[in-house]
C-alpha cells in the first residue's frame, strides 16, 4: 500500500509538467488549429527565466573584509549580492533564496510577449499552409530558440535551487499511519503538483467563467460564425496563444529546482507532450489534463522494480506503447471532439 | 536509355559524373592555402555525402510522394547498422552480408510499424512513427542491450566467432578483400585527391538507388502515390484502396534507409542507439525540405549541402575569422567578428535552424525551387532581350503537388 503511495505521489510532479505542456499545446491547436513544434522550446524558455532571475539577483560586489584572511595570508574579499546590501542581509538573503518564485512574476509577462511576438510575426502567416509545413516551422523555431540558450547559457545543466523553505522531504508515511521514512516525497514536489492545479484550475476558470472565455470557447467551435458575429477573434486567439506561452513557461519556472535546467529539455519534453496531447485527444483541454497525468503516474508505476522485473525495460516505452494502442482502439483520444483533425 | 526519358537519362548522367569526380571537385583549392579549409574532398566526408544522399532520397519516396511526414526514419538507419555489424560479428567481414540482411531486417520493421503507422494520416502517423522511433531508441538503450551493446554501442570484438572469416582477409570491413578504408592519394603539384573504396561502393550503390527512385517516381505506382498525396478522398471515391500503396511506399523508403544504415556501419564497423534518436529523424527530414521535398534531385542537394556546411562551419573558429577579416581596421574586425561568431563553430545549428525556417517560409520547394526561380527569372530577362522564351519548362524537377 505505501508503496502504491509513493509511486502515485512520484507520478505526479512529471504528471503536472506533461499536463501542464499539453494544455498550453491543446489551447493553441484547439483556437489556431496550429501544430506547435516549439511548445517544448518555451518551456525551456521558462526553465531559463528561473535561472536569468537567481543570476540577476545574486549579482555581487566584492569587499575586503580585514577579520578574515584567505589561504595565502592576504585579506579575503567577500562577496555581497546587491541586493543585500540594499534590503539589508536578512530580507535581501530572502530575496536571493526565493528567486525561482519571484522568478514567476517576471516569467508571466516574459513568456505572453514571446508568444505575441511569435503568433503575429511568424505562426499568422501559417494558417493556410498544410499542417507539415506548420510542424516544419516551428520545428526549425525550436532549434533556433534552443541554440541561442546554448549560446549564453552554455551546454550544461544550471542547478537551480529552491528555497531552503522547501528543502528536504516530507514524511507522509507518518501521517497516514505507515512506519517512518516509508513514503517520502520532498517538498518543492508537493509545491509543484499544488501550483499545476492552481494554473489549471485557473485557466478553466478564465475560459468558463469570462465572457473573453466564453467568446473564445465559442470560436474554437466555430471560428467563422463567431467571426461573423462582428467579434475580432483573430485577437483573441492571439491572445490565447500569449497565454498558452505563459503556461509552458511557468511549468518551465517552476521545474527548474527539480532537473537543473538545460538547452535541450524542452526538446525531451515536447515529444512526450505530443504524445500526451493525441492521447487526451486533440483539441480537448481536460482530455489534456487526464492523460498529462495518467501518463506520469503509469510511468512512475511501471518503473517499479516488481513490474520491471515482470516486463523488463517497460518504463522506458510504457507511454509510447499506450499511446500506440489508444491511437489504435480510440482514434480520437481518451476524450477527443468529434470532426477535430480527423481524416 | 534504361528506360528513362531523355531529361532523366541527362539527369542521372549529370549525378553520375558529380559522385564519380566528386574528389576532384570538392578538392578545389590546393593544400596549405588559406582556401583549403572549404574543402570537402576526404573519404569520411564523402561516404557521409552519399549514405545521407540515399537516406534522403528513400525518405523522400515517403514524405515527396505521399506527404506523410514520418518523424521516426532514423530508427530504420539505426536497425541496419545493427544488423549490418552483427553480420560482421558472425560472420566475417565482407560487407556484402551486412549490407543485404540491413535492408532486409529494415525492410521487415518498416512493414510491421507502417502497417500500424499508416491506419492513421497527418499530425496522428507523425506522432506514431515518433512514438516508434523513441521506443525503439529506448530499447536499444536498456533491455536490448545484449543485442545492442546499449551506450557503448555494437562493435566486433575479438572474441566473435566469425565463421567465414579467413586469415588472408583484412581485419576491417572489406568487399572480398578490397578495403573500405583503402585510399589512393593522387598528389598533383599543390593538390591532393583521395580515392577512397569505400567512397566509390557508396557511390555506385546511390546511383543505383537513384535510378530506381526515378523509375519509381515515374512508373503507374509513383502517379498513385501523388494521387494520395493530392487527394486522398477522390481516390478513395474511384474505389481504390492507398494504404497498400502507401504502406509500400512507406517499407521502400525504409529500405533505403536500413541500405544507409548498413553502409555506415561498413564504413566505420560501430553501431550506437543515439542513429535512432529522433533528432537524427530531424535531420532528414531537413535534409529533404531544404533541397526539395518531391524532386529528385532535392534530396541529394539537401543531403549535400548540410554535411557540406556542417563540416566546414563547425571548422571555422575565432583564428580563422580573423584572418579573414584581417584587412578592416581593428574596432571593425572585432565588431564583424563579434556579430559572426555566433553563427560559426559549435553555432552551426543556429544557422542550420535559421535557414531551414527561411527554407519553409519563403522557398517551400526547397533549394530546387530556388534554382528553378532564378532560371526563369534569367529567361524572362533574356527572353525580353530579344530572344523569344521558349516555354519549354522543366519536367524532371517540377515539385510533385
Amino acid at each position: 500500500m505505501d508503496v502504491i503511495l509513493l509511486q502515485l505521489l512520484n507520478g505526479l510532479d512529471k504528471g503536472s509538467a506533461y499536463a501542464l505542456i499539453a494544455l498550453g499545446l491543446t489551447l493553441i491547436f484547439g483556437t489556431l488549429g496550429v501544430v506547435n513544434f516549439a511548445h517544448g522550446a518555451l518551456f525551456m524558455l521558462g526553465a531559463f527565466c528561473a535561472v536569468t532571475v537567481q543570476r540577476l539577483l545574486s549579482i555581487s560586489f566584492e569587499t575586503i573584509d580585514p577579520d578574515k584572511v584567505d589561504f595565502l595570508g592576504n585579506p579575503a574579499k567577500v562577496k555581497t549580492p546587491y541586493v543585500e546590501s540594499w534590503f539589508g542581509p536578512e530580507m535581501g538573503g530572502a530575496i536571493v533564496d526565493w528567486s525561482v518564485p519571484i522568478a514567476i512574476l517576471f516569467a508571466i509577462p516574459i513568456m505572453i510577449a514571446i508568444g505575441f511576438i511569435m503568433e503575429r510575426g511568424l505562426i499568422k502567416h501559417f494558417y493556410k499552409r498544410p499542417h507539415a509545413d506548420q510542424i516544419l516551422v516551428t520545428f526549425g523555431l525550436a532549434i533556433v530558440i534552443q541554440e541561442v540558450i546554448k549560446q549564453f547559457y552554455g551546454a550544461n545543466p544550471i542547478p537551480t535551487p529552491a528555497p531552503d523553505a522547501f528543502k528536504g522531504s516530507f514524511d507522509f508515511g507518518v501521517l497516514l499511519g505507515f512506519d517512518p521514512n516509508a513514503v517520502i516525497y520532498p517538498y518543492w514536489r508537493l509545491v509543484y503538483f499544488g501550483f499545476a492545479a492552481i494554473v489549471i484550475a485557473a485557466v478553466f476558470a478564465f475560459l468558463q467563467f469570462t465572457t473573453f472565455g466564453m467568446v473564445v470557447r465559442a470560436g474554437m467551435a466555430d471560428r467563422e460564425t463567431v467571426g461573423l458575429l462582428g467579434i475580432n477573434i483573430d485577437k483573441r486567439f492571439t491572445i490565447m496563444f500569449g497565454i498558452a506561452a505563459a503556461v509552458a513557461g511557468l511549468a518551465g519556472v517552476m521545474y527548474a529546482p527539480i532537473n537543473s535546467p538545460n538547452y535541450h529539455m524542452g526538446m525531451d519534453f515536447l515529444v512526450l507532450s505530443f504524445v500526451v496531447v493525441v492521447v487526451g485527444g486533440m483539441g480537448s483541454l481536460p482530455g489534456a489534463v487526464l492523460a498529462g497525468f495518467m501518463l506520469g503516474i503509469l510511468e512512475s508505476f511501471s518503473s517499479m522494480n516488481v513490474i520491471k522485473s515482470i516486463v523488463p525495460g517497460i518504463d522506458q516505452i510504457i507511454i509510447y506503447l499506450v499511446a500506440i494502442i489508444i491511437l489504435l482502439v480510440r482514434p480520437r483520444g481518451l476524450m477527443g471532439r468529434k470532426g477535430v483533425m480527423e481524416d | 536509355m534504361l528506360g528513362l526519358e531523355k531529361k532523366d537519362t541527362s539527369l542521372l548522367i549529370i549525378v553520375a559524373i558529380l559522385t564519380m569526380f566528386a574528389p576532384f571537385i570538392l578538392n578545389p583549392f590546393p593544400e596549405g592555402s588559406a582556401l583549403a579549409q572549404f574543402n570537402a574532398g576526404y573519404p569520411d566526408l564523402m561516404q557521409r555525402f552519399v549514405i545521407f544522399g540515399i537516406f534522403a532520397i528513400g525518405f523522400n519516396i515517403l514524405f515527396g510522394l505521399t506527404g506523410y511526414l514520418s518523424f521516426g526514419h532514423a530508427a530504420f538507419l539505426g536497425i541496419g547498422s545493427y544488423s549490418a555489424v552483427w553480420m560482421f560479428k558472425l560472420l566475417g567481414y565482407n560487407i556484402i552480408p551486412g549490407i543485404v540482411l540491413s535492408v532486409i531486417t529494415s525492410g521487415l520493421f518498416a512493414l510491421l510499424i507502417g502497417y500500424i503507422s499508416l491506419r492513421r494520416s497527418g499530425i496522428y502517423f507523425s506522432i506514431l512513427t515518433l512514438a516508434f522511433a523513441q521506443m525503439s531508441f529506448a530499447l536499444a538503450y536498456s533491455v536490448l542491450t545484449p543485442l545492442t551493446n546499449g551506450e557503448t554501442g555494437l562493435q566486433v570484438y575479438n572474441s566473435d566467432p566469425q565463421y567465414f572469416h579467413s586469415e588472408n582477409m583484412p581485419n576491417i570491413p572489406h568487399l572480398f578483400g578490397a578495403k573500405m578504408q583503402g585510399t589512393y592519394s593522387l598528389e598533383m603539384g599543390p593538390w591532393s585527391f583521395d580515392f577512397n573504396t569505400g567512397y566509390y561502393l557508396c557511390a555506385i550503390i546511390m546511383l543505383g538507388m537513384f535510378y530506381l527512385a526515378i523509375r519509381i517516381f515515374r512508373s503507374p505506382f509513383g502517379l498513385m502515390l501523388k494521387a494520395i498525396k493530392t487527394n486522398q478522398t477522390r481516390m478513395n471515391y474511384t474505389g481504390l484502396n492507398p494504404r497498400p500503396y502507401t504502406l509500400a511506399a512507406f517499407v521502400i523508403s525504409g529500405m533505403y534507409a536500413g541500405l544507409a544504415g548498413g553502409l555506415m556501419a561498413s564504413m566505420d564497423p560501430l553501431a550506437g542507439a543515439e542513429r535512432m534518436q529522433w533528432t537524427a529523424s530531424g535531420e532528414v527530414v531537413l535534409m529533404t525540405i531544404l533541397g526539395g521535398a518531391g524532386t529528385l534531385i532535392g534530396p541529394v542537394l539537401g543531403a549535400g549541402f548540410i554535411k557540406y556546411f556542417e563540416n566546414i562551419f563547425s571548422k571555422i573558429n575565432d583564428t580563422v575569422l580573423h584572418q579573414w577579416f584581417a584587412f578592416l581596421p581593428d574596432g571593425m574586425e572585432n565588431f564583424v567578428i563579434t556579430i559572426i561568431h555566433p553563427f560559426v563553430g559549435k553555432g552551426w545549428h543556429l544557422t542550420l535552424g535559421l535557414l531551414f525556417m527561411a527554407v519553409v517560409i519563403f522557398l517551400p520547394g526547397g533549394l530546387v525551387e530556388g534554382g528553378q526561380r532564378i532560371t526563369a527569372a534569367l529567361r524572362r530577362r533574356a527572353g525580353r532581350s530579344g530572344r523569344s522564351g521558349d516555354d519549354a519548362s522543366s519536367t524532371d524537377t517540377t515539385p510533385a503537388e
